[in-house]
């Protein structure tokens, strides 16, 4: 074969991948699962030639952060899988939706290659009803052809829209072959780069999701007018078969062997989720009688007898969420009910007086403030967050901080530092740094360093550092060791030594366990702010392998219960605390052990709330905050 | 109590970490044990770090109401907090509302670090007051750090409630509740927060 020829006999999954390297994609992840292998296998051999990372990554949730992070840094990154990973990725996927991609101009194609029948297969899950729980905007081929043309066309829509666009594939297109026209494979020029001013996390669950939403809807007026949605047949057909997929090309077997072209239509649908109804009621109104030609599950027969539906009501009407009487992102709540129940009926709602409404609006809202989140006092991570600050900005390369989830995650709440640039699901933080530490080759100079708690480390983060290790990424993973899962109460994790009933139990050593994977490992004590910037300092410089820092203290709530006092008693030199013109202790290490007192112009140690863990006095420049140990 | 009005809608409300929940749920059981059928709807996990907190109670003779009061319907807030007193107000309140509140406030962290104001006592007051049929104010963590530890707050304030009389819980009631529910070592104390909370509001 020569570099001109323009026709190629391929396979479906050689189609999907040909499609992303003639797209110029920069990273390639996935998890083997027939009947996905060969899209990896494809990027594999066209590796050196385009000049693309691709990895078997450890699973499917880390394959699909590695390709998200590549995105996040502005390259075309692709995942792929089959439909049991996708379940595995889902955790990750769901959050990818609430974030988006961020605004460097990337892009993020997923492909779940389903298995209907089962043919290799455990069970025979239907993807599509995946997309859209996920919120993502998900494309079906119906032919070879067509997947490497809605392959392209994904990518276009994932950039255009700063989310990951799903492309479902299944057994009977991505195990076929035919001759296709290609194109050329040309590496894309890119500088990787993320933005460290910006924080893409989902935590602000609401607002996300009703952003989201409002994504779908411009995306679903593209799909009721793309070409790719079509109807083949007679204009007044007794039955119209609505396909996807393979159903398309067994549609049209049955037409042809029934002899029916002159009666029968056919009406193919690519666009899955966000459905297009109105594209859909369009055809509707051609014919009686509907044959939904899909697999395995009805999900294209639900989503039609739901467009169907509003034409038969015949003046009767459901509402609810999807016809906004109730918003369509939030808790159900009696008010919401009420309102809407209120709107339909033609009610008056409000069933406080004017009066009342007038008092709490003129005496109520001025006095409110909102009451963020804050690490307690004491709080070791409050410690080790000041001390990464610290570290990155002396390192002066705009380190870039992945996040994970529990009480670290307070970083992104008023009480914290705002530092963790990524935020999505637990493991994630790992996940994306494994991705982010291997785009040296597409100019990516920035240090990366990950979070996750020691309970998160055995939850998640664990197949993420195998998957970096092994990939030979290059990041610092740190472990804020509280000794806790503290977020949630308390409860038994692998490495607390104890069980759900608190009998003792094999304790799994976090440092060890690092260590056998071959990764360089570093303990410090968050409390001593001096060693643990060093030692950050030092681990970024490195600038090589997956490095483990363990920062181990427990936490504070924990400590108490068991030492009852304070280790030490803390006060405020009022004559060395400059006041105004530092402020460092309340504004930027923010304990609710310390105060800033308008009224001296100087801080004050709430003796009621100071745990007496004594950090502040080490981050104070001018010793003003001194520590007495308690005997 | 209150009227024959049913439901009843109590709140329960303070910043994180301050114990309502414990209250709320030894308010449920006494009524229960009234004959009463009573829900509760709580909020926890992330918001015990500081964050607003509050627990609705719906108690009623004809049915097991949802955990959640529509909007303007509360009768009674209690509250730990004086802001948090207001800010259940602003949602649940109505001209007929009772409140007690704690008078000890807790800062915000945007306090804290001196980037707002928190607004004076009395001015909170004073629009509590204005918002409400009637209201108690307890300094409730004072008491109880008198009693021996700012831990018993929040059972200064159930006794503040019994003592009221708004929901109807008798001092008895609310005694064997709490000598039910804490632990031993700590129950004199406990004991002796009840007693002084009811001294503040018994008339």
């Amino acid at each position: 074969m020569t570099s001109k020829q323009t026709q190629q006999f391929l396979l479906g999954n050689e189609a999907i991948a040909r499609s992303a390297l003639e797209v110029g994609v920069h990273f390639v992840s996935g998890y083997p699962g027939t009947p996905s292998s060969e899209i990896i296998n494809t990027v594999i051999r066209y590796a050196d030639q385009a000049d693309v990372h691709v990895e078997w990554s450890v699973n499917e949730k880390v394959a699909c952060e590695g390709a998200a992070a590549a995105a996040f840094a502005g390259l075309n990154a692709l995942a792929s899988m089959k439909n049991a990973g996708l379940s595995v990725a889902l955790d990750f996927l769901t959050h990818l939706s609430m974030t988006g991609l961020g605004n460097n101009g990337g892009s993020l194609v997923v492909v779940v290659c389903d298995d209907p029948d089962g043919h290799s297969s455990g069970d025979e899950t239907d993807s599509r009803w995946l997309g859209r729980f996920s919120y993502a905007p998900m494309l079906e081929p119906s032919g070879i052809a067509e997947a490497k043309e809605l392959v392209r066309w994904a990518y276009a829509l994932s950039a255009q829209f700063d989310c990951h666009v799903m492309v479902r594939s299944y057994t009977r297109l991505s195990h076929a072959s035919s001759s296709i026209e290609i194109g050329t494979i040309e590496r894309k020029k890119v500088e990787a780069k993320t933005d460290s001013g910006v924080s893409i996390s989902p935590y602000l669950a609401r607002v996300k999701h009703a952003a989201a939403l409002e994504r779908l809807e411009k995306i679903k007026a593209l799909f009721e007018q793309t070409p790719f949605n079509s109807y083949e047949g007679p204009q007044a057909p007794e039955t119209i078969i609505i396909c996807s997929g393979s159903g398309y090309q067994c549609a049209r077997d049955a037409v042809e062997t029934l002899d029916l072209e002159d009666r029968v239509g056919i009406l193919k649908l690519v666009t899955l989720w966000p459905f297009p109804t109105a594209f859909v009621a369009g055809h509707l109104a051609r014919a009686a009688r509907f044959l939904v030609a899909e697999e395995v599950d009805p999900y294209i027969e639900v989503h039609v007898k739901g467009v169907l539906a509003d034409s038969l009501l015949n003046g009767k009407k459901v509402l609810g969420r999807e016809s906004g009487h109730i918003p369509p992102y939030g808790e159900i709540t009696p008010d919401r009910v009420t309102q809407a129940l209120a709107d339909i009926q033609g009610l008056p709602t409000g069933s406080r007086p004017a009066e009342y409404q007038k008092k709490l609006f003129e005496q109520a809202d001025p006095l409110l403030l909102g009451r963020g989140l804050a690490w307690c006092p004491g709080c070791p991570h409050r410690a080790t967050f000041w001390a990464l600050e610290k570290a990155m900005k002396r390192d002066g390369r705009n380190a870039y901080l992945t996040g994970d989830i529990g009480c670290y995650t307070l970083d992104v709440f008023p009480g914290g530092k705002f530092q963790q640039n990524l935020l999505h699901a637990m493991g994630s933080g790992a996940g994306l740094a494994s991705g982010l530490g291997q785009l040296h080759r597409f100019g990516y100079t920035q240090p990366v360093i990950a979070l996750c708690g020691d309970s998160t480390f055995f939850h998640a983060s664990i197949p993420a550092l195998i998957n970096a290790v092994t990939n030979r990424s290059n990041f610092i993973q740190v472990v804020l060791d509280n000794a806790a899962t503290a977020m949630t109460g308390f409860q038994s994790h692998p490495g607390t030594g104890t069980d759900a009933l608190g009998r003792e139990a094999p304790k799994i050593d976090i440092e060890t366990f690092c260590r056998s994977l071959g990764c360089k490992v570093t303990v410090a004590d968050p409390f001593d702010l001096r060693q643990s910037i060093r030692t950050i300092r030092d681990l970024l410089k490195e600038d090589a392998g997956v490095r483990v820092l363990i920062m181990r203290r427990p936490c504070e709530l924990l400590r108490m219960r068991r030492e009852k006092a304070k280790p030490f008693l803390m006060a405020v030199d009022a004559q060395r605390c400059k006041g105004e013109e530092c402020r460092i202790c309340t504004s930027q290490f923010r304990c609710p052990g310390l105060i800033w007192d308008p009224r001296t112009g100087k801080t004050q140690i709430r003796e009621d709330i100071c745990s007496g863990c004594g950090v502040c006095a080490d981050i104070c420049p001018f010793d003003a905050i001194t520590s007495e140990e308690v005997a | 109590m209150n009227n024959g009005k049913d439901p009843i809608n109590a709140v329960i409300c303070g910043v994180g970490g301050q114990g309502n929940i414990l209250v709320s749920r030894l308010i449920g059981r006494m009524l229960t044990d009234q004959g009463y059928q009573v829900s509760i709807g709580e909020t926890f996990g992330a918001a015990q770090r500081g964050g607003s907190v509050f627990s609705c109670l719906r108690i009623s003779r004809k049915r097991l109401y949802g955990p959640l009061i529509p909007e303007g319907q509360a009768d009674v807030i209690v509250s730990l907090e004086p802001m948090e007193a207001l800010r259940q107000l602003k949602t649940l309140g109505n001209p007929e509302v009772c409140v007690l509140t704690n008078t000890q406030t807790v800062f915000p962290v945007e306090v804290l670090i001196g980037e707002k104001a928190y607004p004076a006592l009395d001015r909170l007051e004073s629009a509590i007051s204005a918002l409400s049929r009637r209201a108690w104010f307890i300094p409730a963590t004072d008491i109880a750090m008198d009693i021996g530890s700012p831990i018993v707050t929040n059972i200064v304030m159930l006794g503040a409630l019994s003592g009221s009389g708004v929901l109807g819980i008798s001092l008895k009631e609310a005694e064997t509740a709490v000598r039910e529910t804490v632990p031993h070592a700590a129950l004199e104390m406990n004991i002796a927060a009840l007693n002084r909370g009811y001294r503040e509001t018994a008339d």
